[in-house]
């Protein structure tokens, strides 16, 4: 198939265990560079377990994650985002009472440089750097559509504009892989569309590679390249959308399978 | 000062816009003339600019073959870029056609194919998409341009160009080329009053719309008549917010603008439109009623929202102005004790509200379209707004009379404009003559004909009276204006503006032409109604089961009845007093085609589509079931349906309607 060279994230072999809980066992799978790479399967199958893993938060008994071809050992989340792994969460999680811009500018936090003392006075270099960073953010206002809630507390918006600001803060990140855990839960269609149209967007536009979860299976199969399919903390499957949707174990998982 | 006297001099002499646009790149070319904002930072162009830029996308577009008599559709909102599209498609003796940026692919192909647009200016990916979707049935149509490129990068099609890369290579060209300038300067001073300026569409009340032609020469001359009437200087700024295809948009943000040299603010988007008038603050306002309506709905919920002091306050400096304001406003003579308590609510209550708003700076506001309540006119312009009704229509390139400043009522539509000629014929029609009267329409010379009478007057299809100090009234459209079986003067449209001035009544449908008695389908106002179920502790899900709610009915019927009680004063009126009225489980969209694109109702194609209800209304039944198709915004369908109940009410009898209230 492809060379070691366009692969960007490899998970070899991971499982993860709470006490008894299996919840993920001997997953391999990898995501290549500039993909959208879906990962579905029913409740429980450990999909936000395997994101969890991927940025940090979860640390596996066994198995290995590399990123860029470099193995890692234990990282704590602050560290995979420093590398460029961005991520938005299932319930949004914002700062409820900060506004929207204040909401991405936040997501600029790793790249602020300037020392703690000209950010205390907003002066020199804390002042020309934030410029910059606003001047970024308001790109990404641009790109999300989001100018008239720019001033707007997020915790007044409705839902599918708050997942947008997540979306945002995400972005405002530079992330070179970038993790969606379910964004276009509790959307209409309309939104759903205007969010397939983000994803698109910024795995074009920035050619950010994109690993998302979805239980909307035909926006899945719609937007991304590849999907791998977990249940009960198993890989069932793992393909481009034609073979998983004609794959058998993929049929019986979702639709049940007479015993 | 001396540059105005300047420019009167002159006048004669600049007959189309690119002439225009070349005197103020020459005698104000440091001065704003175009604003947008961009990245949430306003970014300002100069005449000289504006000037430079329209000469660029004019030689880009001469190279892509556009000449003289072809059309360049616009399809788009309210750009620096489209506008300038626009005055240069102009400028090199092409005849520009607005599109309504939100019309479906199926409308778009009407107007384009009907138009022979040769070149289209899109705004985004979105305007691109919809144009490639039906480029295999627009046989004329060569070209896309577009602005903003965002998701078009990738696209490979061979024609399509983006307007950024157009001017960045014209304005190399024209630098490094003096001759090319020369024969744009020549294609400029070619320009003749009699060219086709611009192609506006009708909105659609009635059947297909049509393209109104308007020349160079009377467009100017209109646009210089009310810049006078106004006193519109180059001090000025107004916010581009309306559809770039309607005619109001093109008369009052590029007609005047380029005849006075004001400053033209285009928005960061639709949504943000709020937000950017308070930053403009502009000094030339227009909105139509229903804008003013929904905002008086926001200051009033949100004051019922405020602590008691304030809203104290609010009522009784409210309660001021309602006495005081309007007088002062039109100059009248008020006691000074009355003045010191009015200027006082200027400091504490008008003037606030006004900032928020971004009304501080308006010299002249309009309003027109439709009819505006009394109340909702008055409130504004006690607050010191100086709010006036015009009444236009694209067939005169807009003004046919207006307000003049102190002599402004809610129930008239004003005297002619200036230099207009109006006489009421004999079946009660308005027709007028007017110096920004259209041409023809386009390739349809038996419509033209029919519009235009013998002598050379417009028809407007409107039937109205001149009432004692010489201002127009206006009834409804005189085709519409029907009887019923007893004979009573039946003006659906006089009902329905009556029913649409409460707050909580979005739209209304009148029927009754040729029936027993008068009937309504309504639509609640969703921003008013959920806050009042909110107040009410009234739960609902959707506006289908808000608008079927027991107490939202009898508010409703409360309403409808005090419509009666005012019908019922009206000798002519008393006898079409409303007998049965629904809610409809759904809102009257335009994408449904139950509105036009300037949010008319469609009567006729409600009443085909809403059968079964009409039927209801009429048979007696309580309750009607209704299934109808609704389509989404990418043009995908699905239905709603429901049951919808009918309520009976009692007609107040004519002489004791003032105690009905």
């Amino acid at each position: 198939m492809s060379g070691a060279d366009d692969i960007l994230l490899k998970v070899d072999n991971v499982s993860l265990s709470f006490g008894g809980v299996r919840a993920i066992t001997d997953v391999s799978f990898d995501i290549r560079k500039g993909e959208i790479r879906a990962i579905i399967g029913p409740n429980g199958a450990g999909k936000t377990s395997m994101l969890n893993v991927i940025n940090g938060f979860y640390h596996p008994q066994n198995g290995s994650i590399s990123f860029h071809g470099q193995t890692r050992a234990r990282m704590k989340p602050y560290e995979a985002a420093s590398q460029g792994i961005a991520r938005t969460f299932q319930n949004v999680a914002l700062f409820k009472g900060m506004s929207t811009l204040d909401n991405i500018l936040a997501g600029r936090a790793l790249k602020m440089k300037s020392s703690f003392f000209w950010q205390m006075f907003r002066h020199g270099p804390a002042l020309a750097e934030e410029i910059e960073h606003r001047k970024f953010c308001e790109e990404i206002i641009d790109f999300l559509e989001i100018e008239h809630i720019r001033k707007a507390p997020v915790g007044t918006l409705p839902y599918g504009l708050q997942k947008r600001v997540e979306l945002g803060r995400a972005l405002a990140m530079e992330p070179t892989l970038l993790l969606l855990d379910e964004p276009m839960a509790g959307m209409n269609l309309e939104e759903k569309q205007d969010m397939s149209r983000f994803i698109i967007d910024v795995n074009q536009h920035f050619g950010t590679t994109i690993a998302l979860i979805e239980h909307d299976i035909g926006v899945v199969m719609d937007l991304s390249d590849r999907i791998v399919v977990l249940e009960y903390g198993h890989k069932i499957a793992d393909g481009n959308p034609e073979e998983v949707k004609s794959d058998q174990k993929v049929i019986d998982a979702y639709l049940g399978v007479a015993h | 000062m001396a540059d105005s006297r300047q420019d009167s001099g002159r006048s004669a002499v600049e007959d189309t816009f690119p002439k225009l646009l070349r005197m103020h790149a020459r005698v104000r070319a440091d001065r704003p003339a175009f604003r947008h904002k961009d990245r949430g930072i306003w970014q300002t162009w100069t005449w000289r600019e504006v000037y430079d830029n329209v000469r660029a996308i004019a030689l880009g577009l001469h190279k892509l073959g556009v000449a003289e008599g072809d059309k360049v559709a616009i399809v788009g909102a309210n750009r620096p870029l489209l506008y300038w599209s626009l005055c240069a498609a102009q400028m090199l003796r092409a005849t520009p056609v607005p599109v309504y940026a939100d019309a479906v692919a199926d409308e778009l192909v009407h107007v384009l194919a009907n138009a022979d647009v040769k070149v289209a200016a899109a705004q985004d990916q979105e305007q691109v998409d919809k144009l490639l979707s039906i480029a295999d049935r627009l046989p004329t149509l060569e070209h896309i341009v577009y602005d903003e490129d965002r998701g078009l990068r990738d696209y490979v099609q061979p024609n399509l160009s983006a307007l950024d890369d157009i001017i960045e290579a014209s304005a190399k060209a024209l630098h490094s080329e003096a001759s090319l300038g020369r024969s744009l300067d020549e294609l400029i001073d070619a320009g003749r009053a009699d060219d086709a300026s611009i192609m506006l569409y009708t909105s659609g009340t009635t059947g297909r719309s049509k393209g109104v032609v308007l020349s160079a020469g009377r467009s100017v001359q209109a646009a210089r008549d009310t810049v006078a009437f106004d006193g519109l200087t180059d001090r000025d700024e107004q916010l581009a917010y309306l559809p770039l295809a309607w005619v109001g948009d093109h008369y009052l943000n590029y007609a005047q603008a380029l005849v006075a040299g004001s400053c033209v603010a285009c928005p960061e988007n639709a949504d943000t439109v709020a937000q950017d008038l308070r930053e403009i603050g502009p000094s030339f306002y227009f909105a139509p009623p229903r804008v003013f309506e929904a905002q008086l709905t926001r200051i009033m919920i949100r004051m019922e929202d405020a602590s008691g002091l304030k809203r104290k306050m609010f009522d009784h400096f409210i309660g001021v102005a309602r006495k005081w304001g309007e007088k002062i406003l039109n100059g009248e003579s008020v006691p000074v004790l009355s003045r010191l308590h009015y200027a006082l609510g200027e400091f504490l209550v008008y003037g606030p509200l006004k900032n928020v708003l971004g009304y501080s700076n308006i010299r002249a506001a309009y309003t027109a379209g439709e009819a505006i309540g009394g109340e909702l006119f008055s409130f504004y312009r006690s607050l010191g707004l100086n709010l006036k009704q015009l009444y236009g229509q694209t067939e005169a390139f807009l003004y046919v009379t207006a307000h003049a400043n102190g002599a402004v009522r809610s129930d008239t539509v004003g005297p002619p404009a200036p230099n207009v000629d109006i006489r009421i014929a004999d079946d009660g029609e308005v027709q007028f003559k007017s110096p920004g009267q259209f041409v023809a329409y386009y390739k349809e010379p038996e419509k033209t004909a029919e519009t235009l009478t013998p002598d050379g007057y417009v028809k407007t299809g409107d039937a109205g009276f001149f009432d004692a100090d010489g201002q127009l009234r206006i009834l409804d459209r005189a085709k519409d204006v029907g009887k019923l079986k007893d004979g009573t003067i039946f003006a659906p449209k006089y009902i329905e503006n009556k029913l649409k001035f409460f707050p909580n009544i979005k739209e209304a449908v009148a029927f009754g032409d040729a029936c027993d008695f008068v009937t309504v389908m309504l639509n609640i106002e969703l921003t008013a109604v959920g806050n009042w179920a909110e107040r009410n502790n009234i739960s609902y899900a959707s506006y289908q089961e808000l608008a079927g709610h027991r107490q939202v009915y009898e508010m409703i019927a409360r309403h409808v009845d005090e419509v009666n009680a005012s019908l019922a004063q009206e000798p002519r009126m008393a006898g079409a007093q409303i007998a049965r009225f629904l809610i409809l489980p759904k809102e009257l969209d335009a994408d449904d085609g139950e509105l036009t694109r300037t949010q008319k109702v469609r009567r006729g194609f409600i009443a085909e589509r809403y059968e079964p209800l009409v039927k209801g209304l009429y048979d007696g039944s309580k309750i009607a079931d209704i299934s109808t198709e609704v389509t989404f915004e990418d043009g995908r369908k699905g239905t709603i349906s429901g049951r919808v109940a009918i309520v009976d009410l009692t007609r107040h009898g004519a002489s004791q309607g003032s105690k009905a209230a």
